[in-house]
């Protein structure tokens, strides 16, 4: 008899317990579907094929620096220092990329191939990183202390390059933000691959392993063979890599490359993060939850824009929305 | 003993998981007397201490002190009821000043509830005079030396003007003229009726200062002794006294060259020309008390921390290791001491932590093999009769002695000829114990050279065919299996010259 009724409880735990993985896992697909369905309800203009890419474009160029800051994040690190390169990105790849009779003209006769303003957007963007991952591993500086130095570094820089717009663009740079192929967005494209690319290196290749397992101990992983510097300076390299490539697609996207782009855009990076269930303790998090975060937080500018609610209401539920996340995340880690 | 009792502990009973720590025992300290709390590693004397000032609660016991059963829940309470304790590993605010660290959490207040530094300080001055510690209540804590430092702690132990002080090992980082500082303090404080618990492996020690001597051994109260009642020798086979079980099945192995070995290993302040060598097929115990030194050999020797002199051979090639990636490289493994701190990445799934050592030999064009890991996975996993439902598993979920498989699992796909562990049955089960200790004998049939750091003595006995004992940083005395017994490395442990040099 209560060996009978033991079983029963324990069977009842079980079903607790898989509904708890089950909402652990797929909890914030929920949530997106739900706001998904109440703002379809509440905006007639609101789950139109139309919308839906405008609001994926809309979330493409902090989606890349959402990837770039998830695998930080996972190793235990944090890059404040996106957004900043995003601009430094941005206005040397727009200044290589002017039309001739450009009235905000860099470099008068100066006609180069796509493929140097892309170039140089990634190059620029890779060596910041690299900058961060050495003074993190190299010199021990915490990585909150060191990508703050590069927010301001990086933003100065791009100020001192042009202080002011660099707009009248090639046709070909700017289908990088405003083309299409099939339909389908250029960026949108362009945050699939990269989020594919990334999925795939983070589960399949040896150095996507070691960066869970520097996020899930540092020690532990160093003891087991895993070189710590080399995947730190790695992982900071190409989250700087990914904030070029942002900096490219916005400058596009928008027609003009501004020292002033990309102001905030790393919190919201690291929110998409965090709202997708990246602890930022490291070891847990996957691209797919980022990629859902990244949606949640377009989804909510966009619907609450529909809606006519105030931008500072909408700044407000958003800062909610992340401490929410990040209290259920430490229930869900203790 | 009766009316000037302090202190009684009764029946106290104190369990974690997998481990009963104390059974039924009792403990009654005197007024105005040193009573000396003697034992192994493991014996007890710490989680008794813990009980008494509130850190842990007893699963049962009573306490009576002053006459007056007691019920203790936390430190604070324990200091007012005057109970204060000097702990073994100082744990000073480092950047705060001796006068703050005295008086933290007590600070004297002045006028609109601000902390009065001035009498802060003048009262810090007053009492380190009082005690002759000759240091500026000014200076920051982490400028102080180790010595100094636990001086410190002691004035600041001294300052609660406790009845009871627990002192643990409070000369393990000081020097003689120190202790015998420190012994002048102590009798003064028995003068005024303070009476004083020491924990101490020294024997020459318990002999200058204690009054009674009470021995523990597994968790379980052996005997109260005077100490004019008792010698080094009685003393020493009361701490051992246990048979020898068969729990530990080291079977034959051909000892054949050696592999590693290790010439002048010096760490500055932590060991000193540490020389071994170690054959294949054989396992080498290195033994010892805690603070001899044994994790900062190994440490050094798998690169975790920088050497300051010495030489490491592999298989007679001089082998430069600076990270754990060369020791790795030359065939080493490392299981380490404490299992949550540098073993288990705890939010990352058991395969994860399984592979984590070897992922560079499961690949194909850069990709891992997914399929070929999974294969290597099952197979451990009944190899070692690992119980997890999947792979997939977090491993923070599972049993103490099912983690520590995965961490010996995650070694053995690097198959290395050099292991090291250090503690590796430290708090697991009885069961998952002996099968890695079958596993170990195992191993070294196969021909790894397996060295084991052990707090256990039992577990050295019986796994070793050779026993290397270091006290205070230097080795202190070799054994072969045969002359090696309770006695004679306890001796070597605590740096007396009885152990024959093999």
């Amino acid at each position: 008899m209560a060996s009978k009724a033991a079983a029963e409880n324990v069977g009842k735990d079980r079903t607790w317990e898989s509904l708890n993985l089950f909402l652990n896992k797929y909890g914030i697909v929920l949530i997106l579907l739900a706001m998904l369905v109440a703002f379809s309800l509440l905006s007639e203009g609101f789950f139109t094929a139309r919308n839906i890419f405008n609001i994926i474009r809309q979330i493409s160029f902090m989606g890349l620096i959402a990837i770039g800051v998830t695998m930080v994040i996972l190793t235990g690190g944090i890059d404040l220092g996106s957004g900043s390169v995003l601009a430094l990105a941005a206005v040397l790849a727009t200044s290589l990329a002017q039309l001739p009779e450009s009235a905000t003209l860099k470099y008068a006769g100066l006609s180069v191939p796509i493929g140097v303003p892309v170039l140089v957007a990634l190059l620029i963007g890779a060596l910041t990183g690299w900058v961060n991952g050495a003074l993190i591993s190299r010199f021990r500086i915490p990585p909150f202390i060191a990508t703050l130095g590069m927010m301001t570094v990086a933003r100065g820089f791009a100020l001192i390059y042009s202080n002011k717009p660099l707009s009248q663009l090639t046709p070909e740079y700017n289908f990088i933000g405003q083309g299409a192929i099939a339909g389908v967005p250029f960026p949108v494209i362009v945050l699939l691959v990269v989020a594919v690319l990334t999925h795939i290196m983070l589960n399949n290749t040896p150095f996507g392993r070691y960066i869970y397992a520097l996020g899930g101990n540092e020690q532990a992983a160093r003891i087991s063979g895993v070189n710590i510097d080399r995947v730190k300076i790695g992982v900071y390299t190409l989250a700087g890599l990914l904030s070029g490539l942002a900096g490219l697609v916005v400058s596009s996207r928008v027609g003009s490359g501004q020292p002033g782009q990309g102001v905030g855009i790393e919190l919201d990076a690291i929110a998409a993060a965090v709202i997708g269930g990246t602890s930022l303790s490291g070891g847990i998090g996957t691209i797919w939850g980022t990629i859902v975060g990244a949606l949640i937080i377009g989804v909510l500018d966009n619907g609450l824009i529909l809606l006519n609610v105030d931008q500072y209401w909408i700044t407000i539920v958003k800062g909610t929305i992340i401490v929410v996340a990040v209290i259920i995340d430490q229930r869900k880690n203790r | 003993m009766g009316e000037e009792s302090v202190l009684a502990m009764e029946h106290v009973s104190k369990a974690f998981p997998g481990v009963q720590a104390l059974s039924d025992v009792h403990l009654a300290v005197r007024r105005g007397t040193v009573h000396a709390l003697m034992g192994e590693n493991g014996a007890g004397k710490s989680t008794l201490m813990k009980v008494l000032i509130g850190m842990y609660l007893p699963d049962q016991g009573e306490i009576t002190f002053l006459g007056r059963r007691v019920k203790i829940e936390s430190t604070q309470q324990a200091l007012r009821m005057g109970i204060s304790m000097i702990h073994q590993e100082l744990s000073p605010e480092p950047y705060m000043t001796v006068a703050e660290n005295i008086f933290l959490g007590r600070e004297p207040l002045g006028r609109w509830g601000l902390i009065d530094k001035k009498k802060m300080v003048a009262d810090t001055r007053a009492l380190l005079e009082r005690l002759e510690i000759d240091i500026d209540p000014n200076t920051v804590m982490r400028t102080l030396s180790v010595a100094n430092t636990q001086m410190v702690e002691i004035a600041k132990a001294i300052s609660y003007e406790s009845r009871l002080i627990v002192m643990d090992e409070p000369t393990s980082a000081i020097t003689d003229r120190e202790v015998a500082h420190l012994f002048r303090m102590i009798r003064a404080l028995k003068a005024k009726g303070v009476s004083i618990i020491y924990i101490t492996h020294k024997m020459d020690e318990v002999f200058q200062i204690a009054d009674d001597i009470t021995v523990f051994r597994d968790g379980q109260h052996i005997a109260t002794v005077r100490a004019t009642d008792t010698d080094r020798n009685s003393l020493i086979a009361m701490m051992v006294g246990r048979e020898l079980t068969n729990l530990f099945p080291k079977e034959e192995a051909t000892i054949g060259e050696v592999v590693l070995s290790v010439r002048n290993l010096t760490r500055s302040g932590l060991v000193h020309g540490v020389s071994f060598d170690l054959h294949r097929g054989e396992i080498l115990g290195l033994a010892g008390l805690m603070g001899a030194g044994r994790t900062e050999v190994i440490e050094g020797v798998f690169g975790i921390q920088p050497i300051d002199a010495g030489e490491i051979y592999v298989r007679g090639k001089r082998a430069r290791i600076q990270a754990p990636a060369d020791a790795i490289q030359h065939g080493m493994a490392l299981l380490t001491e404490d299992r949550k701190l540098t073993g288990i990445m705890g939010v990352l799934s058991v395969r994860d932590n399984m592979m984590i050592a070897s992922l560079g030999s499961y690949t194909r064009g850069g990709f891992l093999n997914r399929r070929v890991i999974d294969e290597t996975c099952g197979r451990e996993k009944s190899r070692l009769e690992l119980k997890t439902p999947h792979m997939d598993q977090l491993i923070k979920l599972l049993s103490g002695g099912n983690q520590q498989k995965v961490l010996v699992s995650r070694w053995l796909l690097t198959v290395p000829d050099i292991l090291i562990l250090d503690e590796p049955t430290r708090g697991i089960d009885v069961g998952a114990k002996s099968e890695i200790h079958r596993l170990m004998s195992k191993l070294a049939q196969e021909g790894k050279a397996i060295l084991m750091v052990s707090s256990e003595l039992p577990e050295i006995l019986g796994m070793s065919d050779r026993v290397l004992v270091m006290h205070e940083g230097r080795v202190s005395g070799e054994f072969v299996r045969k002359d090696a017994t309770q006695e004679t490395i306890l001796r070597a442990a605590t740096g007396q010259r009885a152990g024959v040099a093999a």
